[in-house]
Protein backbone atom coordinates (compact mmCIF):
# COMPACT_ATOMS: atom_id res chain seq x y z
CA UNK A 1 0.00 0.00 0.00
CA UNK A 2 1.27 3.44 -0.91
CA UNK A 3 -0.92 6.51 -0.73
CA UNK A 4 0.21 10.06 -1.24
CA UNK A 5 -2.03 12.94 -0.32
CA UNK A 6 -2.11 16.65 0.28
CA UNK A 7 -4.48 18.52 2.58
CA UNK A 8 -4.62 22.27 2.02
CA UNK A 9 -6.62 25.29 3.05
CA UNK A 10 -6.04 28.54 4.87
CA UNK A 11 -4.49 29.13 8.26
CA UNK A 12 -6.79 28.41 11.18
CA UNK A 13 -8.93 25.81 9.42
CA UNK A 14 -7.10 22.96 11.06
CA UNK A 15 -5.38 21.56 8.00
CA UNK A 16 -2.40 20.43 10.04
CA UNK A 17 -4.54 18.78 12.71
CA UNK A 18 -6.38 16.82 9.99
CA UNK A 19 -3.06 15.65 8.58
CA UNK A 20 -1.75 14.65 11.99
CA UNK A 21 -4.97 12.72 12.68
CA UNK A 22 -4.61 10.71 9.48
CA UNK A 23 -0.89 10.11 10.04
CA UNK A 24 -1.46 9.13 13.65
CA UNK A 25 -4.24 6.74 12.67
CA UNK A 26 -2.05 5.10 10.04
CA UNK A 27 1.00 4.69 12.29
CA UNK A 28 -0.31 4.19 15.82
CA UNK A 29 -3.51 2.31 15.08
CA UNK A 30 -2.91 0.54 11.79
CA UNK A 31 0.77 -0.27 12.09
CA UNK A 32 1.75 1.38 8.82
CA UNK A 33 4.33 4.03 8.07
CA UNK A 34 3.41 7.67 7.60
CA UNK A 35 5.49 10.71 6.81
CA UNK A 36 3.92 14.13 7.11
CA UNK A 37 5.51 17.31 5.86
CA UNK A 38 3.95 20.66 6.66
CA UNK A 39 4.37 23.56 4.34
CA UNK A 40 6.93 25.78 6.03
CA UNK A 41 7.44 28.18 3.16
CA UNK A 42 6.91 31.92 3.66
CA UNK A 43 3.29 31.22 2.69
CA UNK A 44 2.82 29.25 5.92
CA UNK A 45 3.15 32.58 7.72
CA UNK A 46 0.37 34.06 5.60
CA UNK A 47 -2.98 32.74 4.52
CA UNK A 48 -2.20 29.32 3.09
CA UNK A 49 -1.70 26.14 5.06
CA UNK A 50 -0.84 22.79 3.60
CA UNK A 51 0.55 19.41 4.50
CA UNK A 52 1.48 16.29 2.58
CA UNK A 53 1.25 12.74 3.80
CA UNK A 54 2.72 9.52 2.55
CA UNK A 55 1.07 6.39 3.95
CA UNK A 56 2.75 3.11 3.24
CA UNK A 57 3.16 -0.46 4.40
CA UNK A 58 6.92 -0.02 3.82
CA UNK A 59 9.23 2.55 5.36
CA UNK A 60 8.98 5.89 3.58
CA UNK A 61 12.26 6.89 1.97
CA UNK A 62 11.65 9.90 -0.27
CA UNK A 63 9.83 12.34 2.03
CA UNK A 64 8.14 14.72 -0.39
CA UNK A 65 4.93 14.34 -2.37
CA UNK A 66 5.06 15.83 -5.85
CA UNK A 67 1.97 14.20 -7.38
CA UNK A 68 -0.65 13.40 -4.73
CA UNK A 69 -3.28 10.83 -5.61
CA UNK A 70 -5.67 12.45 -3.16
CA UNK A 71 -6.02 16.19 -2.75
CA UNK A 72 -8.21 17.75 -0.08
CA UNK A 73 -8.80 21.48 -0.49
CA UNK A 74 -10.64 23.82 1.84
CA UNK A 75 -9.93 27.13 0.10
CA UNK A 76 -10.00 28.56 -3.40
CA UNK A 77 -6.32 29.47 -3.22
CA UNK A 78 -5.41 25.90 -2.30
CA UNK A 79 -7.58 24.61 -5.14
CA UNK A 80 -5.90 26.86 -7.71
CA UNK A 81 -2.42 26.16 -6.46
CA UNK A 82 -2.50 22.43 -5.87
CA UNK A 83 -5.01 20.91 -8.32
CA UNK A 84 -2.42 20.80 -11.14
CA UNK A 85 -0.29 18.48 -8.94
CA UNK A 86 -3.02 15.86 -8.67
CA UNK A 87 -2.30 12.61 -10.51
CA UNK A 88 -4.40 12.05 -13.62
CA UNK A 89 -6.50 9.38 -11.92
CA UNK A 90 -6.39 11.10 -8.53
CA UNK A 91 -9.38 12.24 -6.54
CA UNK A 92 -10.13 15.76 -5.45
CA UNK A 93 -12.07 16.40 -2.24
CA UNK A 94 -13.35 19.93 -1.79
CA UNK A 95 -15.20 22.01 0.74
CA UNK A 96 -17.84 22.75 -1.87
CA UNK A 97 -19.04 26.07 -0.45
CA UNK A 98 -15.50 27.48 -0.29
CA UNK A 99 -14.21 26.20 -3.61
CA UNK A 100 -15.42 26.89 -7.14
CA UNK A 101 -14.20 24.27 -9.56
CA UNK A 102 -12.74 26.77 -12.04
CA UNK A 103 -10.91 25.45 -15.09
CA UNK A 104 -11.28 21.89 -13.91
CA UNK A 105 -9.70 19.33 -16.21
CA UNK A 106 -12.41 17.16 -17.76
CA UNK A 107 -12.67 13.70 -16.27
CA UNK A 108 -11.39 14.68 -12.83
CA UNK A 109 -13.08 12.78 -10.02
CA UNK A 110 -14.33 15.35 -7.54
CA UNK A 111 -16.17 14.84 -4.28
CA UNK A 112 -17.64 17.89 -2.58
CA UNK A 113 -18.93 18.36 0.93
CA UNK A 114 -20.47 21.40 2.61
CA UNK A 115 -18.21 20.81 5.59
CA UNK A 116 -18.56 24.31 7.01
CA UNK A 117 -22.36 24.07 6.95
CA UNK A 118 -22.27 20.67 8.61
CA UNK A 119 -19.88 22.02 11.24
CA UNK A 120 -22.14 24.99 11.84
CA UNK A 121 -25.12 22.67 12.28
CA UNK A 122 -23.15 21.06 15.11
CA UNK A 123 -22.71 24.47 16.71
CA UNK A 124 -19.03 25.08 15.99
CA UNK A 125 -17.71 26.14 12.61
CA UNK A 126 -14.18 25.32 13.72
CA UNK A 127 -14.77 21.55 13.52
CA UNK A 128 -15.01 21.77 9.74
CA UNK A 129 -11.57 20.19 9.45
CA UNK A 130 -12.77 17.17 11.40
CA UNK A 131 -15.86 16.89 9.19
CA UNK A 132 -13.46 17.00 6.26
CA UNK A 133 -11.28 14.33 7.87
CA UNK A 134 -14.29 12.02 8.23
CA UNK A 135 -15.14 12.68 4.61
CA UNK A 136 -11.56 11.92 3.54
CA UNK A 137 -11.65 8.74 5.57
CA UNK A 138 -14.84 7.53 3.84
CA UNK A 139 -14.14 8.65 0.28
CA UNK A 140 -10.34 8.43 0.10
CA UNK A 141 -10.19 5.25 2.22
CA UNK A 142 -6.80 6.38 3.48
CA UNK A 143 -7.23 4.99 6.98
CA UNK A 144 -9.92 2.97 8.71
CA UNK A 145 -12.87 4.54 10.46
CA UNK A 146 -11.98 3.29 13.93
CA UNK A 147 -8.31 4.18 13.67
CA UNK A 148 -9.09 7.71 12.54
CA UNK A 149 -11.75 8.15 15.20
CA UNK A 150 -9.26 7.14 17.88
CA UNK A 151 -6.62 9.50 16.50
CA UNK A 152 -9.02 12.42 16.59
CA UNK A 153 -10.06 11.58 20.14
CA UNK A 154 -6.36 11.69 21.11
CA UNK A 155 -5.76 15.06 19.55
CA UNK A 156 -8.63 17.28 20.62
CA UNK A 157 -9.16 18.81 24.08
CA UNK A 158 -11.29 16.60 26.32
CA UNK A 159 -14.15 19.07 26.55
CA UNK A 160 -14.50 19.14 22.76
CA UNK A 161 -14.08 15.42 22.24
CA UNK A 162 -17.76 14.55 21.78
CA UNK A 163 -18.28 17.45 19.40
CA UNK A 164 -15.27 16.47 17.30
CA UNK A 165 -16.24 12.81 17.17
CA UNK A 166 -19.70 13.80 16.03
CA UNK A 167 -18.17 16.03 13.36
CA UNK A 168 -16.01 13.14 12.24
CA UNK A 169 -19.01 10.81 12.01
CA UNK A 170 -21.04 13.34 10.02
CA UNK A 171 -18.26 13.80 7.51
CA UNK A 172 -17.74 10.06 7.27
CA UNK A 173 -21.43 9.36 6.84
CA UNK A 174 -21.76 12.05 4.19
CA UNK A 175 -18.89 10.47 2.30
CA UNK A 176 -20.49 7.03 2.43
CA UNK A 177 -23.76 8.50 1.14
CA UNK A 178 -22.08 9.90 -1.95
CA UNK A 179 -22.00 6.82 -4.08
CA UNK A 180 -19.94 8.18 -6.96
CA UNK A 181 -17.73 11.11 -7.86
CA UNK A 182 -18.99 14.31 -9.44
CA UNK A 183 -22.39 14.07 -7.75
CA UNK A 184 -25.25 16.21 -8.98
CA UNK A 185 -26.61 18.90 -6.63
CA UNK A 186 -29.54 16.55 -6.01
CA UNK A 187 -27.18 13.77 -4.91
CA UNK A 188 -25.52 16.16 -2.48
CA UNK A 189 -28.85 17.28 -1.10
CA UNK A 190 -29.88 13.65 -0.67
CA UNK A 191 -26.63 12.90 1.15
CA UNK A 192 -27.18 15.88 3.42
CA UNK A 193 -30.76 14.90 4.05
CA UNK A 194 -29.82 11.40 5.11
CA UNK A 195 -27.33 12.98 7.53
CA UNK A 196 -30.10 14.89 9.20
CA UNK A 197 -32.14 11.74 9.49
CA UNK A 198 -29.25 10.28 11.51
CA UNK A 199 -30.04 12.58 14.43
CA UNK B 1 22.21 5.19 35.11
CA UNK B 2 18.78 5.37 33.54
CA UNK B 3 16.55 8.25 32.55
CA UNK B 4 14.33 9.97 35.09
CA UNK B 5 10.82 8.52 34.52
CA UNK B 6 9.31 11.95 35.20
CA UNK B 7 11.04 13.33 32.12
CA UNK B 8 10.25 10.50 29.72
CA UNK B 9 7.02 10.51 27.70
CA UNK B 10 7.01 6.79 27.21
CA UNK B 11 4.84 5.58 24.36
CA UNK B 12 4.27 5.79 20.64
CA UNK B 13 3.87 9.25 19.21
CA UNK B 14 3.31 10.89 15.86
CA UNK B 15 5.82 13.65 16.30
CA UNK B 16 8.15 15.87 14.31
CA UNK B 17 11.93 15.67 14.49
CA UNK B 18 12.27 18.91 16.43
CA UNK B 19 9.86 17.70 19.12
CA UNK B 20 11.61 14.33 19.21
CA UNK B 21 15.02 15.98 19.66
CA UNK B 22 13.58 17.91 22.61
CA UNK B 23 12.16 14.73 24.14
CA UNK B 24 15.58 13.13 23.73
CA UNK B 25 17.22 16.03 25.55
CA UNK B 26 14.76 15.73 28.43
CA UNK B 27 15.23 11.97 28.63
CA UNK B 28 19.02 12.42 28.62
CA UNK B 29 18.75 14.67 31.63
CA UNK B 30 19.11 18.11 30.05
CA UNK B 31 17.63 20.61 32.46
CA UNK B 32 18.88 23.84 30.97
CA UNK B 33 18.67 25.29 27.50
CA UNK B 34 19.50 28.74 26.27
CA UNK B 35 18.69 29.82 22.79
CA UNK B 36 17.83 32.52 20.37
CA UNK B 37 14.92 31.56 18.12
CA UNK B 38 15.65 30.71 14.51
CA UNK B 39 13.73 28.71 11.94
CA UNK B 40 13.73 25.72 11.60
CA UNK B 41 15.04 24.93 15.08
CA UNK B 42 12.76 27.02 17.27
CA UNK B 43 10.25 24.24 17.91
CA UNK B 44 12.87 22.34 19.90
CA UNK B 45 13.33 25.00 22.55
CA UNK B 46 9.71 26.08 22.34
CA UNK B 47 8.77 22.60 23.47
CA UNK B 48 11.58 22.49 26.00
CA UNK B 49 10.38 25.77 27.52
CA UNK B 50 6.94 24.29 28.09
CA UNK B 51 8.12 20.82 29.12
CA UNK B 52 11.07 21.51 31.41
CA UNK B 53 9.13 23.13 34.28
CA UNK B 54 7.43 19.72 34.72
CA UNK B 55 10.76 18.21 35.74
CA UNK B 56 12.51 21.20 37.26
CA UNK B 57 14.70 23.13 34.90
CA UNK B 58 15.07 26.30 33.00
CA UNK B 59 15.02 27.77 29.53
CA UNK B 60 16.35 31.26 28.89
CA UNK B 61 15.79 33.07 25.64
CA UNK B 62 19.05 34.98 25.37
CA UNK B 63 19.80 38.19 23.52
CA UNK B 64 21.67 36.37 20.77
CA UNK B 65 23.44 33.16 19.86
CA UNK B 66 26.76 34.18 21.39
CA UNK B 67 25.07 34.59 24.74
CA UNK B 68 23.09 31.36 24.37
CA UNK B 69 26.15 29.30 23.50
CA UNK B 70 28.09 30.50 26.54
CA UNK B 71 25.17 30.52 29.00
CA UNK B 72 24.82 26.78 28.55
CA UNK B 73 28.47 26.31 29.49
CA UNK B 74 28.09 28.30 32.67
CA UNK B 75 25.22 26.03 33.62
CA UNK B 76 27.27 22.92 32.89
CA UNK B 77 29.91 24.03 35.41
CA UNK B 78 27.12 24.80 37.84
CA UNK B 79 25.94 21.20 37.50
CA UNK B 80 23.25 21.05 34.81
CA UNK B 81 23.21 19.15 31.56
CA UNK B 82 22.72 21.87 28.99
CA UNK B 83 22.23 22.50 25.31
CA UNK B 84 21.45 25.12 22.75
CA UNK B 85 19.61 24.95 19.48
CA UNK B 86 20.10 26.91 16.30
CA UNK B 87 20.33 26.92 12.52
CA UNK B 88 22.99 28.11 10.03
CA UNK B 89 23.25 31.85 10.74
CA UNK B 90 23.06 31.27 14.48
CA UNK B 91 25.50 28.38 14.25
CA UNK B 92 28.03 30.78 12.69
CA UNK B 93 27.64 33.07 15.68
CA UNK B 94 28.24 30.19 18.10
CA UNK B 95 31.60 29.18 16.68
CA UNK B 96 33.72 31.05 19.21
CA UNK B 97 32.04 29.25 22.07
CA UNK B 98 32.22 25.85 20.45
CA UNK B 99 35.97 26.32 20.60
CA UNK B 100 35.66 27.39 24.22
CA UNK B 101 33.71 24.22 25.05
CA UNK B 102 36.34 22.09 23.30
CA UNK B 103 39.21 23.85 25.08
CA UNK B 104 37.61 23.82 28.53
CA UNK B 105 36.19 20.29 27.98
CA UNK B 106 32.72 21.42 28.84
CA UNK B 107 30.19 18.67 28.03
CA UNK B 108 27.35 20.29 26.11
CA UNK B 109 25.20 19.76 23.04
CA UNK B 110 24.67 22.06 20.06
CA UNK B 111 21.69 21.16 17.90
CA UNK B 112 21.94 22.64 14.40
CA UNK B 113 18.84 22.20 12.27
CA UNK B 114 20.48 22.92 8.94
CA UNK B 115 18.79 25.12 6.37
CA UNK B 116 19.90 26.43 3.01
CA UNK B 117 22.80 28.91 3.11
CA UNK B 118 25.11 30.76 2.93
CA UNK B 119 23.98 33.65 5.11
CA UNK B 120 20.25 33.72 5.86
CA UNK B 121 19.68 31.60 2.75
CA UNK B 122 16.57 29.46 2.91
CA UNK B 123 15.05 29.62 6.42
CA UNK B 124 12.34 27.06 5.79
CA UNK B 125 14.09 24.61 3.49
CA UNK B 126 16.69 21.92 4.08
CA UNK B 127 20.42 21.69 3.44
CA UNK B 128 23.45 19.95 4.89
CA UNK B 129 25.85 22.79 4.32
CA UNK B 130 27.15 23.15 7.87
CA UNK B 131 29.02 19.86 8.03
CA UNK B 132 32.52 21.28 7.62
CA UNK B 133 31.64 24.20 9.86
CA UNK B 134 30.59 21.76 12.57
CA UNK B 135 34.03 20.19 12.41
CA UNK B 136 36.30 23.15 11.71
CA UNK B 137 34.25 26.29 12.33
CA UNK B 138 36.02 27.54 15.42
CA UNK B 139 39.63 28.64 15.34
CA UNK B 140 42.47 26.46 16.48
CA UNK B 141 42.69 22.67 16.56
CA UNK B 142 40.11 20.65 18.38
CA UNK B 143 37.82 17.67 18.00
CA UNK B 144 34.05 17.43 18.10
CA UNK B 145 31.49 14.69 17.69
CA UNK B 146 28.70 15.19 15.13
CA UNK B 147 25.68 12.93 14.73
CA UNK B 148 23.22 13.02 11.82
CA UNK B 149 19.68 11.68 12.33
CA UNK B 150 17.59 10.72 9.30
CA UNK B 151 14.16 10.48 10.93
CA UNK B 152 12.23 11.86 13.89
CA UNK B 153 12.85 8.52 15.64
CA UNK B 154 16.57 9.05 15.27
CA UNK B 155 16.24 12.68 16.35
CA UNK B 156 15.08 11.26 19.67
CA UNK B 157 17.68 8.51 19.88
CA UNK B 158 20.64 10.56 18.72
CA UNK B 159 19.64 13.46 20.94
CA UNK B 160 19.99 11.12 23.93
CA UNK B 161 23.24 9.81 22.45
CA UNK B 162 24.61 13.34 21.97
CA UNK B 163 24.28 14.13 25.65
CA UNK B 164 25.75 10.78 26.62
CA UNK B 165 28.77 11.24 24.38
CA UNK B 166 29.27 14.83 25.55
CA UNK B 167 29.44 13.58 29.14
CA UNK B 168 31.61 10.57 28.34
CA UNK B 169 34.24 12.46 26.35
CA UNK B 170 33.75 15.97 27.69
CA UNK B 171 33.46 17.94 24.51
CA UNK B 172 30.79 19.74 22.50
CA UNK B 173 28.59 17.33 20.54
CA UNK B 174 26.76 18.54 17.45
CA UNK B 175 23.40 17.05 16.62
CA UNK B 176 23.36 17.90 12.92
CA UNK B 177 19.73 17.77 11.90
CA UNK B 178 18.26 19.38 8.79
CA UNK B 179 15.01 21.21 8.10
CA UNK B 180 13.44 18.20 6.44
CA UNK B 181 14.08 15.85 9.34
CA UNK B 182 13.27 18.54 11.92
CA UNK B 183 9.91 19.43 10.42
CA UNK B 184 8.96 15.94 9.33
CA UNK B 185 6.31 14.14 11.39
CA UNK B 186 6.54 10.37 11.75
CA UNK B 187 6.07 7.68 14.32
CA UNK B 188 8.40 8.06 17.29
CA UNK B 189 8.67 5.37 19.93
CA UNK B 190 9.90 6.64 23.27
CA UNK B 191 10.97 3.69 25.40
CA UNK B 192 10.42 3.35 29.12
CA UNK B 193 12.84 5.37 31.26
CA UNK B 194 14.56 2.23 32.51
CA UNK B 195 15.43 1.33 28.91
CA UNK B 196 17.13 4.67 28.23
CA UNK B 197 20.77 4.77 29.25
CA UNK B 198 21.92 8.11 30.57
CA UNK B 199 25.63 8.74 30.96
CA UNK B 200 26.27 10.32 34.34
CA UNK B 201 28.59 13.27 34.60
CA UNK B 202 32.15 12.20 35.38
CA UNK B 203 32.19 13.72 38.83
CA UNK B 204 35.37 13.41 40.77
CA UNK B 205 35.41 11.40 43.99
CA UNK B 206 38.54 13.19 45.11
CA UNK B 207 38.58 15.50 48.10
CA UNK B 208 38.89 19.17 47.19
CA UNK B 209 42.55 19.30 48.21
CA UNK B 210 43.50 16.33 46.00
CA UNK B 211 41.61 17.34 42.89
CA UNK B 212 43.25 18.81 39.84
CA UNK B 213 40.73 19.83 37.21
CA UNK B 214 42.52 18.53 34.10
CA UNK B 215 44.33 15.53 35.45
CA UNK B 216 43.19 12.34 33.74
CA UNK B 217 43.63 8.61 33.54
CA UNK B 218 44.27 6.34 30.56
CA UNK B 219 41.17 7.44 28.63
CA UNK B 220 42.51 11.03 28.68
CA UNK B 221 39.17 12.43 29.84
CA UNK B 222 39.43 14.42 33.08
CA UNK B 223 36.98 14.13 35.94
CA UNK B 224 34.73 17.05 36.65
CA UNK B 225 33.89 19.07 39.71
CA UNK B 226 31.11 21.59 39.90
CA UNK B 227 31.50 25.16 40.98
CA UNK B 228 30.62 25.91 44.58
CA UNK B 229 31.38 22.46 46.02
CA UNK B 230 34.75 23.27 47.47
CA UNK B 231 36.98 22.02 44.66
CA UNK B 232 39.36 24.45 43.17
CA UNK B 233 38.16 25.29 39.69
CA UNK B 234 39.82 27.50 37.18
CA UNK B 235 38.14 27.29 33.78
CA UNK B 236 39.80 29.21 31.00
CA UNK B 237 40.05 29.20 27.24
CA UNK B 238 43.73 30.00 27.58
CA UNK B 239 46.15 27.13 27.28
CA UNK B 240 46.19 25.58 30.72
CA UNK B 241 47.98 23.00 32.82
CA UNK B 242 46.49 20.10 34.81
CA UNK B 243 45.25 22.49 37.45
CA UNK B 244 43.46 24.54 34.84
CA UNK B 245 45.80 27.49 35.33
CA UNK B 246 46.91 29.44 32.27
CA UNK B 247 50.37 28.34 31.23
CA UNK B 248 51.24 29.71 27.87
CA UNK B 249 54.23 27.88 26.50
CA UNK B 250 54.82 25.37 23.70
CA UNK B 251 55.13 22.36 25.99
CA UNK B 252 51.78 22.93 27.72
CA UNK B 253 50.14 23.73 24.38
CA UNK B 254 51.46 20.48 22.92
CA UNK B 255 50.33 18.41 25.87
CA UNK B 256 46.84 19.90 26.01
CA UNK B 257 45.97 20.07 22.30
CA UNK B 258 47.43 16.63 21.67
CA UNK B 259 45.30 15.21 24.45
CA UNK B 260 42.14 16.84 23.01
CA UNK B 261 42.84 14.88 19.82
CA UNK B 262 44.05 11.70 21.45
CA UNK B 263 41.00 11.26 23.67
CA UNK B 264 38.89 11.03 20.52
CA UNK B 265 41.36 8.79 18.72
CA UNK B 266 41.18 6.39 21.66
CA UNK B 267 37.39 6.41 21.39
CA UNK B 268 37.20 5.69 17.68
CA UNK B 269 35.61 2.26 18.06
CA UNK B 270 32.93 3.65 20.35
CA UNK B 271 32.34 6.46 17.88
CA UNK B 272 32.13 4.27 14.77
CA UNK B 273 28.42 4.63 14.18
CA UNK B 274 27.46 3.52 10.67
CA UNK B 275 24.54 1.73 9.11
CA UNK B 276 26.10 -0.68 6.65
CA UNK B 277 24.33 -2.98 4.21
CA UNK B 278 25.55 -5.25 1.40
CA UNK B 279 28.99 -3.66 1.17
CA UNK B 280 30.46 -7.17 0.91
CA UNK B 281 31.05 -7.81 -2.79
CA UNK B 282 29.71 -4.42 -3.79
CA UNK B 283 31.04 -2.52 -6.80
CA UNK B 284 29.72 0.79 -5.54
CA UNK B 285 29.10 1.99 -2.00
CA UNK B 286 26.86 4.99 -1.40
CA UNK B 287 28.04 7.10 1.53
CA UNK B 288 25.36 9.41 2.88
CA UNK B 289 24.00 10.90 6.07
CA UNK B 290 20.88 12.62 7.43
CA UNK B 291 17.86 13.05 5.18
CA UNK B 292 19.95 12.38 2.07
CA UNK B 293 20.48 8.80 3.24
CA UNK B 294 16.78 8.08 2.72
CA UNK B 295 16.75 9.40 -0.81
CA UNK B 296 20.01 7.54 -1.43
CA UNK B 297 18.36 4.34 -0.21
CA UNK B 298 15.67 4.74 -2.86
CA UNK B 299 18.43 5.10 -5.47
CA UNK B 300 20.21 2.03 -4.09
CA UNK B 301 17.00 0.01 -4.39
CA UNK B 302 16.58 1.19 -7.99
CA UNK B 303 20.18 0.25 -8.80
CA UNK B 304 19.86 -3.19 -7.21
CA UNK B 305 16.68 -3.77 -9.19
CA UNK B 306 18.81 -3.22 -12.30
CA UNK B 307 21.22 -5.88 -11.09
CA UNK B 308 23.99 -3.62 -9.79
CA UNK B 309 25.96 -4.53 -6.69
CA UNK B 310 25.52 -1.53 -4.47
CA UNK B 311 26.25 -1.18 -0.78
CA UNK B 312 25.03 1.32 1.73
CA UNK B 313 27.23 3.10 4.22
CA UNK B 314 25.17 5.57 6.18
CA UNK B 315 27.20 7.75 8.49
CA UNK B 316 25.31 8.20 11.74
CA UNK B 317 28.39 9.74 13.32
CA UNK B 318 30.13 11.92 10.71
CA UNK B 319 32.72 13.47 13.05
CA UNK B 320 35.05 11.89 13.92
CA UNK B 321 35.13 10.62 10.36
CA UNK B 322 35.09 6.80 10.06
CA UNK B 323 38.42 6.68 8.21
CA UNK B 324 39.22 3.03 8.88
CA UNK B 325 35.86 1.86 7.59
CA UNK B 326 36.12 3.91 4.39
CA UNK B 327 39.75 2.92 3.84
CA UNK B 328 38.96 -0.79 4.20
CA UNK B 329 36.13 -0.58 1.67
CA UNK B 330 38.18 1.55 -0.75
CA UNK B 331 40.49 -1.29 -1.65
CA UNK B 332 37.59 -3.63 -2.44
CA UNK B 333 35.20 -1.51 -4.52
CA UNK B 334 35.17 0.47 -7.76
CA UNK B 335 33.68 3.68 -6.45
CA UNK B 336 32.11 5.59 -3.61
CA UNK B 337 29.12 7.74 -4.44
CA UNK B 338 28.59 10.61 -2.00
CA UNK B 339 25.34 12.57 -2.28
CA UNK B 340 24.89 15.41 0.18
CA UNK B 341 22.82 18.58 0.37
CA UNK B 342 25.82 20.83 -0.13
CA UNK B 343 28.28 21.48 -2.91
CA UNK B 344 30.60 18.72 -1.72
CA UNK B 345 31.84 18.72 1.87
CA UNK B 346 31.92 15.25 3.43
CA UNK B 347 32.99 13.92 0.01
CA UNK B 348 36.32 15.69 0.60
CA UNK B 349 36.92 13.48 3.61
CA UNK B 350 35.97 10.40 1.61
CA UNK B 351 38.42 11.39 -1.15
CA UNK B 352 41.18 12.06 1.36
CA UNK B 353 40.67 8.71 3.06
CA UNK B 354 40.32 6.78 -0.20
CA UNK B 355 43.63 8.26 -1.38
CA UNK B 356 43.13 7.11 -4.96
CA UNK B 357 42.37 3.47 -4.18
CA UNK B 358 38.98 3.77 -5.89
CA UNK B 359 36.94 6.49 -7.52
CA UNK B 360 34.93 8.98 -5.47
CA UNK B 361 31.88 10.47 -7.15
CA UNK B 362 30.34 13.55 -5.59
CA UNK B 363 26.62 14.21 -6.03
CA UNK B 364 26.32 17.78 -4.83
CA UNK B 365 23.06 19.67 -4.32
CA UNK B 366 22.72 23.29 -3.20
CA UNK B 367 19.78 22.49 -0.92
CA UNK B 368 16.22 23.77 -0.70
CA UNK B 369 14.90 20.27 -1.32
CA UNK B 370 16.39 16.79 -1.45
CA UNK B 371 18.09 15.01 -4.34
CA UNK B 372 16.12 13.30 -7.04
CA UNK B 373 16.81 9.58 -6.54
CA UNK B 374 17.47 9.40 -10.29
CA UNK B 375 20.47 11.75 -9.93
CA UNK B 376 22.02 9.47 -7.32
CA UNK B 377 21.18 6.45 -9.46
CA UNK B 378 23.02 8.03 -12.42
CA UNK B 379 26.10 8.46 -10.23
CA UNK B 380 25.87 4.83 -9.08
CA UNK B 381 25.70 3.74 -12.73
CA UNK B 382 28.81 5.79 -13.53
CA UNK B 383 30.59 4.27 -10.55
CA UNK B 384 29.71 0.71 -11.54
CA UNK B 385 31.25 1.04 -15.00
Amino acid sequence: MLKELRIAGFGGQGVILSSIAVGRAATLYEGNYATMIQSFGPEARGGAASATLILSTDPVLYPYVTRPGILVVMSQEAYTRFTPELTDDGILLVEQDLVHLDNLVAGRRVYGIPATRIAESLGKKMVLNVVMTGFLCAVGKVVGHQACRKAIADLVPARFKELNLEAFEKGYEFGLNLASPNPSPEDVDAALLSLESMD
Amino acid sequence: MNADPAAVREGTHFMNGDAAACEGALAAGARFAAGYPITPSTEIVERFASRVPEVGGLFIQMEDELAASIAIQGMVWAGAKSFTVTSGPGFSLMMEHIGYAAMTETPCVFMDVQRGGPSTGLPTLPAQGDMMQARFGSHGDYQVIALCPNSPQECFELSVKSFNLAERYRLPVMLMMDECVGHMTEKVVVPAAEKIYVEPRRRTAKAPGDYRAYECGPDLVPEMAHAGEGHHLYVTGLTHDKRGYPVMNPATQRELVTRLFDKIKLAKNDLLMVDEDQTEGADVVVVSFGITSRVAERAIQMARAKGMKVGRLRLICVWPFPEDKIAALASRIKAFVVPELNMGQVVLEVERTVAGRCRTISVPHPGGTVHKPEDILAAIERGAR
